[in-house]
């Protein structure tokens, strides 16, 4: 299943230098993204699916090892919460 | 690093995550909830558009991500298409809260161009008669469900805002119904807290605690449905903490994340708290990093050491932080008090009596005091 994420409309993804992280902003509200979570919703464009996010990520953390069921857990969460959608 | 973990009392300072651009008070409606100061009528100065941008700018500079434009009306500002641009430039995420009255499709495409990323409008009930009786005004009901419907078509995110209060508690499933059937993606379901016209009107507006009770059960069974049906339609039922043995932790703390910026250029750490006897800067006269980190009127709450009994020893003062400021002025008059709304608090018996007061009301709407220019002068301080 060649799925691909794709942040949910008026959610909008950016590095904010004040808190040091990224976040999600959407209607009147903000989620501090901690590390691992921003460097998955970086490569979330709506284009890419998710093996190649995950091939991407592990190209970019090779110390990490393989990440696809780190990856897939926390966009199957960012589904559940209804930030991101499937398509 | 960080921006400057400045020290008041001893407490760190983070930056102003939120800012509150409250562009003007006019307003073609006439809510009798509407938490605009009483004597809004006699704060007619408003900042120029370039005072604004500075605004802006200066926020942005500090930390701040989430921008409100709220009023008032802030459609009247005919510079809004203006200042949602500089907005998006700057890098915020721009919400405007809006009555949708002055909206048409075309300002809608227009402020998606310029970069808005949401547009909340707000209802006053599901139908036409109770609405347009709540709002002041005939036309309004139609009016907001075509702008509803226009700004999901601009494909932004629909988000409903529907005041709930005794007039009106009664519809919840009616409400939450009519919003799936626009395709809501958020709804707001906000039983009124009691700050400016509200606070006059309360007995009027209140709900009893059976009516309170009724409706949460409607949204618990409404939101178990949708869930079941995979909806993404995301329900927030505010609840009135006039029913509540613990204050709400009010905006986070004093001077903790929330900016507001009056349409005067009054800067104030919650909408509401212009009625407190405190001297608040204004924007005009002092650069906003100052404003937030050195002000008196900003630090006057900040931390704990301001506290009076049962605060001051309490072991959940971390948690609520007192409640609310204002709260605390308007039931008890001294604004350092615990809020009233705690049932540690000596002054209790104030919620209790309103809730009393509640089970008991039989006011109309028609006896309410509505929000308009006219009934402002009557509140003026001189
Ligand atoms: S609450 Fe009603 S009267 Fe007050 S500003 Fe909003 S729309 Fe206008
Ligand atoms: S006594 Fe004060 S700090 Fe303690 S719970 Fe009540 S309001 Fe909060």
């Amino acid at each position: 299943m060649a799925k691909t994420p794709k942040l949910r409309r008026g959610f909008r993804f950016q590095w904010e230098p004040a808190q040091e992280s990224y976040v999600l902003l959407y209607p009147e509200g903000m989620v501090k993204l901690n590390g691992s979570a921003g460097a998955i919703l970086k490569e979330v464009d709506g284009e890419r699916s998710v093996e190649t996010i995950v091939a991407t990520l592990e190209q970019a953390f090779p110390d990490a090892g393989p990440l696809a069921k780190d990856v897939e857990a926390f966009l199957q969460e960012a589904a559940n919460q209804h930030w991101i959608e499937m398509v | 690093m960080n921006a400057p973990g400045k020290q008041a009392d001893g407490v760190s300072v983070g930056p102003p995550l939120w800012l509150l651009a409250e562009l003007t008070y006019r307003c073609p409606l006439q809510c009798p909830y509407c938490s605009n100061p009483l004597d809004f009528s006699s704060a007619d100065q408003e900042l120029t558009t370039e005072q604004w941008v500075d605004v802006l700018r200066q926020g942005r500079t500090m930390g701040a991500a989430q921008l409100g434009f709220s009023g008032g009306e802030p459609l009247v500002r005919q510079d809004l298409s203006e200042l949602i641009s500089e907005a998006r430039h700057l890098g915020y995420y721009s919400n405007l809260i809006t009555s949708g009255l002055g909206l048409n499709a075309d300002k809608v495409e227009a402020f998606a161009e310029a970069g808005l990323d949401h547009i909340q409008v707000s209802f006053q009930a599901s139908d036409p008669e109770l609405n347009n009786a709540v709002a002041g005004s005939r036309k309004a009901f139609d009016q907001k469900l075509a702008m509803a419907r226009a700004v999901k078509e601009a494909g932004y995110p629909m988000v409903l805002n529907f005041v709930i209060h005794r007039h009106n508690i009664h519809q919840m499933n009616d409400i939450i119904a009519l919003c799936d059937k626009l395709g809501a993606d958020y709804v707001e379901l906000a039983t009124c807290q009691y700050y400016g016209w509200a606070f006059k009107n309360r007995e009027g507006l209140m709900p009893s605690r059976a009516q309170l009770e009724k409706a949460e059960a409607e949204v618990n069974a409404y939101r178990a449905r949708l869930l079941d049906a995979g909806s993404a339609m995301k329900l927030i039922f505010v609840t009135p903490d006039y029913y509540e043995e613990r204050p709400k932790a009010c905006m986070n703390g004093w001077g903790s994340l929330f900016l507001t910026v009056a349409p005067d250029g009054t800067a104030l750490p919650c909408h509401s708290a212009r009625i407190l006897p405190i001297d608040f800067p204004n924007v005009t006269e002092m650069s906003m990093k100052d404003i937030w980190y050195n002000s008196p009127g900003f630090n006057h709450y900040r931390g704990d050491s301001w506290m009076p009994e049962p605060c001051r020893s309490c072991d959940e003062k971390g948690k609520d932080f007192g409640g609310c400021r204002c709260q605390a002025y308007m039931l008890t008059g001294n604004a350092d008090n615990a809020d009233p709304v705690c049932g540690k608090s000596p002054h209790h018996d104030r919620i209790l009596s309103a809730r009393r007061a509640a089970d008991h009301a039989t006011a109309g709407i028609e006896e309410l005091t509505f929000r308009n220019a006219e009934n402002s002068r009557l509140f003026f301080r001189s």
